[in-house]
């Protein structure tokens, strides 16, 4: 019996239906249902949750691979190297445990909202996304992946299938902190990934982003640059946070913040995100 | 388009089934309307509320964004199989459940915690339940019950006599905790209609039907279609009748978004898969600088006044003048259950079951709009998945009371959480300057206050808001010369209505701000500054009124202690270095029970019927404050019967005499004193009837009443008095209506009749390089005058103290913007301060039992401790609320430069 909602088994059949539909994707379902009053999803619908080959996190030789349907939860329980602090940091901080249980990381990816928490974290991992269609994959960084406020480079005949983050980026200890109006299921004013290499008490490498300051969360990279380099013990001093994060953002002023308040609260976010990493660090070798 | 029905099968609450179902449903949907498990309450369909948690292979899901293609072949265990009875018991004894719309998500939340970590700490209690929002209880006894799950044996219920003062469970708790509870979407009768209405996008417009017929023809099945042609009355309402102004449907221009212009019925199936943005209607844009109503051409429905003394005079001569100015935005009720109902032909008695606060209201609104008779209608209160105000409008019930009329079959509508959002009532923003002085002893000399309140596009509680504020604005301080002015603005937004506290929260911040400054400037220790101002027993209002029972300076001597210890705190911890400062703010409320300066009397029937059974017909609607515990808690003391044997009749306008509204935190004293004077009557007659003395002790039981005083026992055979109209064999009705006297035009008279009073201290941690305020306790005492039930009375503490956080801290509803509870935020689990109550007791002369009302004063000190504690850490003032962190962060700046 053909319906319009389309739950396969295989990736397959799944990018045939895709090709032939252009289906909305679920997984998660928690953007789907908030953007309609109805008690139904309409037209045609392809739920990927059955494909057993998108769940779950993997280790290959290359990349640590976050399979599509990956839940936040997921992420919150597995056991992933200190580079993924940040990662775990931010599931817990994605809407409430309900939200978790069902959520996808992927789908965080894909919804691309410019407070996405997952974005910042991934993007200071170096992700790629990899693509499929019936016409083949392609593997794209996910700094280019999302585009805009809910635009991404997904063509109507493409799925997401992975989330890649290749060894290299997998080293190091991170943190994540996100600000908000208030405690729990809070979408952010602001909120920050970083993740630090530390050899010989010397930041040997050094990834740091910003989300909700601008239409698409931002690696910084001439404030990596600063931070390379840079003795553990006193990482911050001499450093013009400011001068180095805020030509970067563009922020918008909404019910949340104005545009001022995210650029001041992006910069404190960036030291203090630091400041906890150096100090554990500095503290570790003391 | 109706897609495929497919059969999923799946295991509910331990039993397989298979659902016939379209695949994308949502699991909320199939629970609640296909299995007709309606323990699962949908507050959003968004994941923002977690109202609709369920446990999918005993994991915490949303209910409604699963799909129910997801489920197929899992495990899903709803409140009705959740088991787990020491949990529900610990809900129970804890008061952890009020209107209890949340707490079947609570309850399924805390399963999920405790299967995994049986003993979990505050702060792992607080983290899971985060994303289950509750707008009454401030979630202190949510986490108390979670973490206290230890089976007990059930408290014994007190003795005849004892009912007073007892920590009672709530008497209507159980439903509540087991999921039976039923709101108002929770009764879906066979043949039903459902409702769905259409909205104005925006406003102002004019708007202009197009073929109905031809759009009708093009739907799936039979669609129905209503306009204001139906309407066979008057198709105008409102809460004070001399402003109604308010159409049921709009007629021929719209003056809010969100504004009903037609509605639709039919089979759910159909209806609820109409696209409504096709319907044909089309708009044209008003000139919005035309009046709201053009009877009212400067825009101005009501201007309130109270004056007396010279205050000009008074502030030019005061050694120490303030000045503020604050602004408010619009607040949203945010109860967790949007409205709903159901309507139905009984014979020719309309009948409609509903959310509301005031049933007998409706009854007469709906008589008037459907050109009824009111004995034809009879409203049987929904439970009320909170109300704080807004329930007490009319909202869905003349819609689906139009269709009940009109087709003969019973008509259901739920509205969506846009719909509840953009269409009912909020708190009014105000705009409100004031000044204030003192003498050279620090006592006030004078005051003037003025303020613009937004009342939006009909007058709704308007009125009663320009009323109460300039009442209330002096705060609870003897303040000689005085001179207050509240204007209720039209404009083509939100209608501002009820909101616990009608316009007196927002005074308070004006008020409390200019006596933190007032203090400041007389180098007065700012809760010494306020106990020596406050007002005594035989001192006049600003209305003129001679009040006695005054607990205001008993509530500021209880909080000295507290006071010391906190400034002592925040003064240590601010020595150390850092980007934290803290600060501790106290500030007062004072809140007139009632009417103002109106009737507004209550009604308890009580009666016994031939075989026994002791009846009490409470028509007070209790929408989680515990009306339906407290009303019986005085009764049965005043009958002298232990307070299990009383059955609760109602609230039905059917069964129940008229209890007025639950509003203005009149019920436990109004009501209260109906129902003392009830159970005295019919105690007067049974003790006369067996000619005992006024001590005697009376026992109900087996169709006996027994009666013994020193001179032995006498006995009533009920079976044997012939019963009188209502059935019961004896019975008492009482009515007690407060003595109040309406304000002349200087607003000088006595409009309230017993006030409550109380103040708060908050203490705060700001984070002064991210302006985010953390508020880690408060400490509330509130005079009660007579604290009938200490459980309860904590728990509407501690839920004023949420609400009045959420106003200083995250509130703000921006129409067309915060139409959800993701972008409207309220506090959560996590956002909660350490709570400790503080109960006083200083009697009111007209009070039952010298009992005061609390529901609405609790809100009112909570903000501007808040703002005050905000400036003490940081000296930072804030003008415009919600303190938002950029708004703290630039004052903050401005407060260093």
């Amino acid at each position: 019996m053909v319906t319009d909602y389309h739950r396969p088994e295989t990736l397959d059949t799944a990018l045939g239906i895709l090709a032939d539909t252009r289906a909305a994707i679920a997984a998660g379902c928690t953007d789907l249902y908030p953007a309609t009053q109805a008690q139904t999803l309409r037209g045609q619908v392809l739920d990927v949750t059955r494909i057993a080959s998108l769940r779950g996190i993997a280790n290959t030789e290359k990349c640590i691979r976050i399979g599509a349907t990956t839940k936040w939860s997921d992420i919150i329980d597995a056991d992933l190297p200190p580079a993924f602090d940040m990662l775990k940091e931010a599931a817990k901080e994605v809407g409430s445990v309900q939200i978790q249980n069902s959520g996808t990381v992927a789908g965080n990816l894909c919804n691309a909202s410019p407070a996405a928490d997952g974005v910042p974290c991934l993007l200071a991992l170096d992700a790629n996304v990899e693509i499929a269609s019936i016409r083949g994959y392609r593997d794209v960084p996910l700094n280019e992946f999302i585009t805009g406020p809910r635009k991404t480079v997904l063509e109507p005949d493409e799925l997401v299938t992975a989330i890649d983050i290749p060894n290299e980026a997998a080293g190091g200890i991170s943190r994540f902190l996100k600000l908000g109006a208030r405690r729990h299921l809070v979408i952010s004013i602001a909120m920050v990934a970083v993740r630090l290499v530390v050899e010989d008490q010397r930041i040997a490498d050094a990834a740091v982003s910003v989300g909700s300051c601008s239409a698409v969360a931002k690696r910084l990279s001439d404030l990596e640059a600063e931070l390379t380099g840079r003795d553990v013990s006193n990482v911050a001093t001499g450093i013009d946070f400011n001068a180095l994060i805020s030509p970067n953002l563009a922020p918008i002023a909404d019910i949340r913040a104005d545009a001022l308040y995210r650029n001041t609260s992006a910069c404190e976010l960036v030291r203090r995100a630091i400041d906890d990493l150096t100090v554990t660090e500095a503290g570790a070798a003391a | 388009m109706n897609r495929t029905v497919e059969t999923i099968p799946l295991t509910v609450n331990g039993q397989a089934v298979e659902l016939p179902a379209d695949p994308a449903t949502r699991l909320s949907a199939a629970l609640r309307e296909i299995l007709e498990l309606r323990g699962t309450k949908v507050g959003c369909d968004a994941g923002d509320c977690g109202a609709c948690t369920v446990l999918l292979d005993g994991a915490p899901v949303c209910a409604c964004l699963t799909p129910l293609a997801q489920v197929t072949g899992r495990s899903v265990t709803t409140i009705e199989g959740m088991g787990n009875a020491s949990l529900k018991q610990a809900f129970l004894r804890h008061g952890a459940a009020q209107c209890g719309i949340c707490t079947p998500g609570m309850l399924m939340a805390a399963t999920a915690l405790l299967a995994d970590n049986p003993n979990p700490t505050r702060m792992e209690a607080e983290d899971a339940l985060g994303g289950v929002l509750c707008r009454c209880t401030g979630y202190a006894k949510i986490i108390d019950a979670v973490l206290d799950t230890t089976p007990k044996a059930a408290t014994p219920l007190p003795k005849s006599g004892d009912a007073v003062g007892s920590r009672i469970e709530r008497l209507d708790g159980k439903s509540k905790v087991d999921g039976t509870e039923v709101y108002g979407a929770d009764y879906c009768p066979e043949s039903v209609l459902l409702v769905r209405a259409v909205r104005a996008p925006s406003a102002p417009m004019a708007f202009r039907f197009g073929d109905i017929d031809a759009w009708t023809a093009m739907q799936a099945g039979p669609v129905q279609v209503f306009t204001a042609n139906d309407i066979p009355g008057k198709n105008c309402f409102g809460t004070i009748p001399p402003y109604a102004d308010q159409p049921a449907l709009a007629e021929t221009q719209v003056r809010l978004r969100g504004e009903a212009v037609a509605l639709v019925a039919g089979d759910a199936a159909v209806i609820e898969n109409i696209d409504l943005d096709r319907f044909p209607v089309t708009w044209e844009a008003l000139d919005p600088i035309l009046p709201v109503h053009s009877n009212r051409p400067d825009d101005c429905l009501i201007t309130g006044l109270v004056q007396r003394g010279e205050p000009e005079v008074a502030l030019k001569e005061a050694t120490h003048v303030a000045e503020a100015h604050i602004e408010t935005p619009y607040i949203e009720h945010a109860y967790i259950e949007p409205e709903a109902g159901v309507a139905w032909m009984d014979g020719a008695t309309l009948v409609v079951q509903a959310c509301t606060q005031a049933p007998v209201m409706d009854r007469d609104d709906m008589a008037c709009i459907l050109a009824l008779e009111p004995e034809y209608v009879r409203i049987i209160p929904a439970a009320a998945g909170g109300g704080f105000g807004a329930k007490l409008d009319l909202s869905l019930q003349p819609l689906i009371g139009l269709i009940a009329l009109k087709t003969g079959r019973p008509a259901r509508m739920i509205y969506s959480r846009a719909e509840s959002m953009m269409s009912t009532t909020k708190r009014h923003p105000s705009k409100m300057t004031g000044r204030a002085g003192i003498d050279s002893t620090g006592r006030i000399t004078g005051m003037v206050f003025d303020g613009d309140f937004n009342t939006g596009a009909y007058a709704s509680w308007g009125p009663t808001v320009a009323g109460r504020v300039p009442v209330h604005a002096s705060g609870p301080y003897y303040t000689p010369a005085y001179h207050a002015e509240a204007r209720a603005i039209h404009t083509y937004e939100p209608i501002s209505g009820a909101f616990r506290g009608f316009g007196v929260p927002q005074a308070a911040i004006l008020q409390e701000t200019l006596y933190d400054d007032l203090a400041a400037q007389a180098g007065m220790d700012q809760l010494e500054f306020r106990r020596i101002n406050a007002l005594q027993d035989g001192q006049e209002t600003v209305c003129g009124q001679v009040l006695y029972g005054v607990g205001i300076a008993a509530c500021l001597e209880a909080l000295r202690e507290p006071w010391q210890i906190a400034l002592k705190c925040a003064g240590e911890a601010n020595r150390l270095e850092g980007h934290y400062r803290y600060g501790v703010g106290i500030a007062s409320c004072w809140y007139g029970c009632g009417n103002t300066g109106l009737p507004n009397p209550s009604t308890i029937r009580i009666g016994i019927t031939p075989r026994g059974e002791l009846c009490l017909h409470q028509g007070a609607t209790d929408i989680g404050q515990g009306a339906n515990t407290v009303i019986a808690q005085i009764c049965a003391d005043a009958l002298g019967v232990p307070i299990e044997q009383i059955t609760l009749i109602g609230p039905d306008t059917a069964l129940t005499p008229d209890c007025g509204k639950t509003s203005a935190s009149r019920q436990t004293y109004v009501t209260g004193k109906a129902a003392l004077l009830a159970g005295l009557a019919l105690r007067n007659r049974i003790l006369s009837l067996t000619n005992t003395g006024p001590e005697a002790r009376i026992l109900l039981r087996d169709g006996v009443i027994a009666v013994t005083d020193g001179q032995g026992e006498r006995s009533i055979a009920l079976a044997e008095i012939t019963p009188d109209a209502n059935g019961y064999a004896l019975a008492a009705e009482e009515t007690y209506d407060p003595p109040t006297t309406p304000l002349d035009e200087n607003g000088q008279g006595s409009p309230y009749a017993v006030y409550g009073y109380g103040a708060q201290i908050a203490e705060v941690r700001v984070d002064t390089t991210l302006g985010t305020v953390k508020v880690t306790r408060i400490t509330a005492a509130h005079d009660l005058g007579k604290v009938i039930n200490p459980l309860l009375a904590e728990g509407q503490v501690e839920g004023g103290i949420a609400q009045g956080l959420g106003l200083a801290l995250m509130e703000e509803y921006v129409p067309g913007r915060t139409e959800n509870l993701h972008d409207y935020l309220i506090p959560t689990t996590g956002d909660m301060p350490e709570i400790k109550s503080i109960f006083v007791e200083v009697p009111d002369p007209e009070g039952p039992l010298g009992a005061k009302g609390l529901g609405e004063h609790v809100l009112i000190p909570t903000a501007p401790a808040i703002l005050n504690a905000i400036r003490h850490a940081t000296g930072a003032r804030i003008t415009k609320l919600p303190a938002l962190p950029h708004r703290v962060l630039a004052a903050i700046k401005e407060a260093g430069s």
